[in-house]
Order: C-alpha cells, then sequence, then structure tokens
C-alpha cells in the first residue's frame, strides 16, 4: 500500500508475559478500541513503527505528485487540467496532514525529509513507474487511488488518534480521485481507435504495479502480526488485495478493457475471482530502488528541496525582521509612557 | 537552518458552530500561516473564519492528571436533568 513492509523492529508478536504492567495497560487500551493520543505512555516500538508508517505514507503522497505534475501542462482541455492540479494539490494537503500527524511521535518534518533524500526512508514502489500517455492519468486514478481508499478507510479505525484523524480527512477527499481516473477512462475507452489503445495499454502497464501496493503475501509478510496487534493495519495484504480485484474486474469490464491477465476467473464457490501468480521478484527490484523512475523521483525531490532553501530562509528572515520591528514599536511606546 | 513554527489551525464551518480544532502547519509569521491554512484545510469551502495559535503556546493537561481532573464529575450524577424522574402526570419538563 501506500506504507509497504513497514518493519516493527520485533522478531514476534509480543505476548502479554513478555509486557511490563504500563505496556500490558496499553495493549488492553487498544483492545478495547481506546485511541492512544500524543502524550499518552506507548512502547518504543510502536512509536517508530509509527513513525516509518505515517511517514512513508506521507512520502508517497508527496512523491505521488510527480508523476501526474508530469501532464498538468499536456492536459487534453482546460477543464481535465483544472481538474488535474485539483487533484495534485489534495495530494499535498494529505502528505502536510500526515506529516503532521507523524510530528506528534516526535520526529521533527526536517529529519523526516532528510530521510526521504538520503533513501532511509520509503515510499509506495506504484510511484517509481512513468506516466506515458494521457490514459496513465486515468488510469492511476481509477486503481492506484481506488487501492490506496481500499487500504486508508480501515485505516480510520487505527489506534493512534493523529493518524485516525487524518485518514478520515483523506479518504473523504480521495474518492474524487478515483472518479475523475475513472471519467477519463471511460472517455478513452468510448474514444477513437488511438485512445482506446491508449487506454488498454496503460491498464496493461499499471495493473500487476497496482496489485504489489498492497504489499507481499501474508505468508510472506514478517511484521504484520504485531502491526495487527497495535491495530496500525487492520485488514492483511492478500484480504485488501482480493476485495480490490473483486470490485475492480467488473469496472474493466464496463469499460470494455481486459485486466492482463490470463489466469484470471471468477469462482463460483469462493464467491471471488481468483488471479494469477504476482512477479514478487519486480516488486523487490523496485523497493530497492531499482524501478524505472526511482531516481528520477528522489532527485526531483531532492532539487526541490534544495533550490526552496533560500525561500524558506527568506520568508523566516522576514517574519522575524517583522516581530523584532514590533518588538521595538512596544518598547519604545512603553518608554513614552514612562517619561511622559 | 531551523524548521518554521508550528502552528495549530482551527477552523468554524458554515453553520455558526465554535471554532474545531483540524490540524496543524508550518508557517513563518502569523500571516502565513493563515494563507497555509487557506490552502491545506478549506479546500472544499469547510470553514468561513480560521484562527492559528502557534503550538508552542497552547497549554495541555496532562494524560496523568486525568483523574485527578475528571474523576470528581463522575460522581455528581445529579448534575444531569435524567437524574430526577418526573411523574408522567407532569408535563412539559
Amino acid at each position: 500500500m501506500y506504507a509497504q513492509m513497514v518493519d516493527t523492529g520485533l522478531k514476534e508478536v509480543r505476548t502479554a508475559d513478555d509486557m511490563p504492567p504500563e505496556e500490558r495497560a496499553f495493549q488492553a487500551r487498544i483492545d478495547a478500541d481506546i485511541k492512544i493520543e500524543p502524550k499518552d505512555w506507548m512502547p518504543e516500538a510502536y512509536r517508530r513503527t509509527l513513525i516509518r508508517q505515517i511517514s512513508q505514507h506521507a512520502h508517497s503522497e508527496i512523491v505521488g505528485m510527480l508523476p501526474e505534475g508530469n501532464w498538468v501542462t499536456r492536459a487534453p482541455t482546460l477543464k481535465r487540467k483544472a481538474i488535474l492540479m485539483a487533484k495534485i494539490q489534495d495530494e499535498a494537503g494529505h502528505g502536510l496532514y500526515l506529516y503532521s500527524a507523524a510530528e506528534t511521535l516526535g520526529i521533527s518534518r526536517d529529519q523526516m525529509l532528510a530521510d526521504l533524500h538520503a533513501g532511509r526512508a520509503k515510499y509506495s514502489s506504484i510511484f517509481n513507474y512513468p506516466t506515458l500517455t494521457w490514459a496513465d492519468i486515468g488510469t492511476i486514478g481509477w486503481l492506484v487511488d481506488g487501492a490506496a481508499i481500499m487500504n486508508q478507510i480501515p485505516l480510520c479505525r487505527c489506534s493512534y488518534g493523529p493518524y485516525a484523524r487524518a485518514m478520515v480527512r483523506i479518504c473523504k477527499e480521495e474518492s474524487f480521485h478515483q472518479r475523475q481516473g475513472y471519467d477519463i477512462m471511460l472517455a478513452m475507452s468510448r474514444g477513437t481507435d488511438e485512445q482506446q489503445a491508449m487506454a488498454k495499454d496503460a491498464l496493461a502497464r499499471w495493473w500487476w504495479p497496482s496489485l504489489m501496493m498492497f504489499g507481499p503475501s501474508d505468508a510472506a509478510s514478517v511484521h504484520s502480526g504485531q502491526s495487527a496487534a497495535w491495530k496500525i493495519k487492520l485488514l492483511s495484504n492478500d484480504e485488501l488485495r482480493q476485495r480490490f480485484v473483486d470490485q475492480t474486474v467488473p469496472q474493466a469490464d464496463f469499460l470494455g478493457l481486459t485486466v492482463p491477465d490470463p489466469a484470471l476467473r471468477w469462482n463460483d464457490e469462493t464467491g471471488h475471482y481468483d488471479f494469477g501468480a504476482i512477479d514478487w521478484s519486480e516488486f523487490h527490484n523496485v523497493i530497492k530502488g531499482n524501478g524505472p523512475c526511482n531516481r528520477d523521483r528522489l532527485q526531483a525531490r531532492v532539487n526541490a528541496w534544495d533550490e526552496g532553501a533560500w525561500v524558506r530562509e527568506a520568508a523566516m528572515a522576514h517574519a522575524e525582521k517583522r516581530a523584532a520591528g514590533a518588538a521595538r514599536a512596544v518598547a519604545s511606546i512603553q518608554q513614552q509612557g514612562r517619561t511622559a | 537552518m531551523t524548521e518554521w513554527p508550528l502552528w495549530e489551525v482551527f477552523i468554524r464551518s458554515q453553520h455558526g458552530l465554535a471554532h474545531k480544532h483540524v490540524g496543524s502547519l508550518h508557517a513563518p509569521d502569523a500571516e502565513l500561516a493563515i494563507r497555509n491554512a487557506r490552502d491545506v484545510y478549506t479546500r472544499r469551502n469547510e470553514g468561513i473564519s480560521i484562527w492559528v495559535v502557534r503550538s508552542a503556546d497552547v497549554v495541555a493537561s496532562s494524560p496523568g492528571d486525568k483523574e485527578a481532573l475528571f474523576e470528581p464529575a463522575n460522581s455528581k450524577v445529579y448534575r444531569h436533568p435524567t437524574f430526577f424522574p418526573m411523574p408522567d402526570e407532569v408535563k412539559h419538563i
């Protein structure tokens, strides 16, 4: 998902016997669905895992603006351009809500960005693929934002208050993203032969990377157990992936597009779609930094940060100068009051 | 250089309710904090008024004081109107 393979730093799920009394009380609150708030006591591993998960999620929102930004100047109409800009602005907002939530755990914004820029923090594998045609923008909204919603709705109920509240805001805004994507796909799949070919090609390229967004299969997902006990992961990777396939295949059918998986078929017994094996070597390769766009994406972020430094410094200098001026004015009025 | 200070953002929605905390953001001064809050927290007509307060200026109760602060109210159930059963015959009360 937007946060994939989040390391808990623990080898196995903590049991009540492992826990000192304060941790037992903490786990009891989580089990009773009481939210954990910033000033409450929490185990260090919970705090560190949440910082990793929330910052990874925030970085994904911010890096996720790059593949879409590629098409702002080339959107086919003014209306589509305005919509795309609104969507990209939302992604920036989502990143900001999430950075704020992570900061309540005691990490600074600058530290999170430094970790991203140095390659110590991850972002979702999905944003390392290129956006080659306008149909890619449609497919991202439809599939990538669709997959994000699937993951984020349960997170609205997660145990950490600031994260849960950020997710509520994000989910309210996210379905606009998915619908605008599907709307682009509707137009293209009913358009000229060339547009239909673009729609087909985009689905062929984005389908498998979208399924990989949910992370490794449950059997290979070593940290999921502890994250589930802490209620910062509410549904398993495979459960979410299956829901996504079940929901999305009929939407592709409606568009008249074929999902690029020869093994895909409806299973009457299970009431779900069966689908083919995912190429996990591709996923791990992208996570390691070797996807088609990893270097470009990170370089774009580092450049934006470095080239914006003078703006951040100038704004702060201006604010300090004005505050100093105001303080001098107050002092001089007080001085006059005393001498009068 | 050091980060821009953190501000807490409060928004009053359309319907005459009190300002409500919606989140936080970084800004160099109050003026830019309001502008950033407009962009981050009111993209869909969420509000008609914004307050920003430096996070460093917020004084909060501590979780450890929860019992001392809030426990005394638990035993004062007579502060709720439902504490007083009214005869069925008595109306409009």
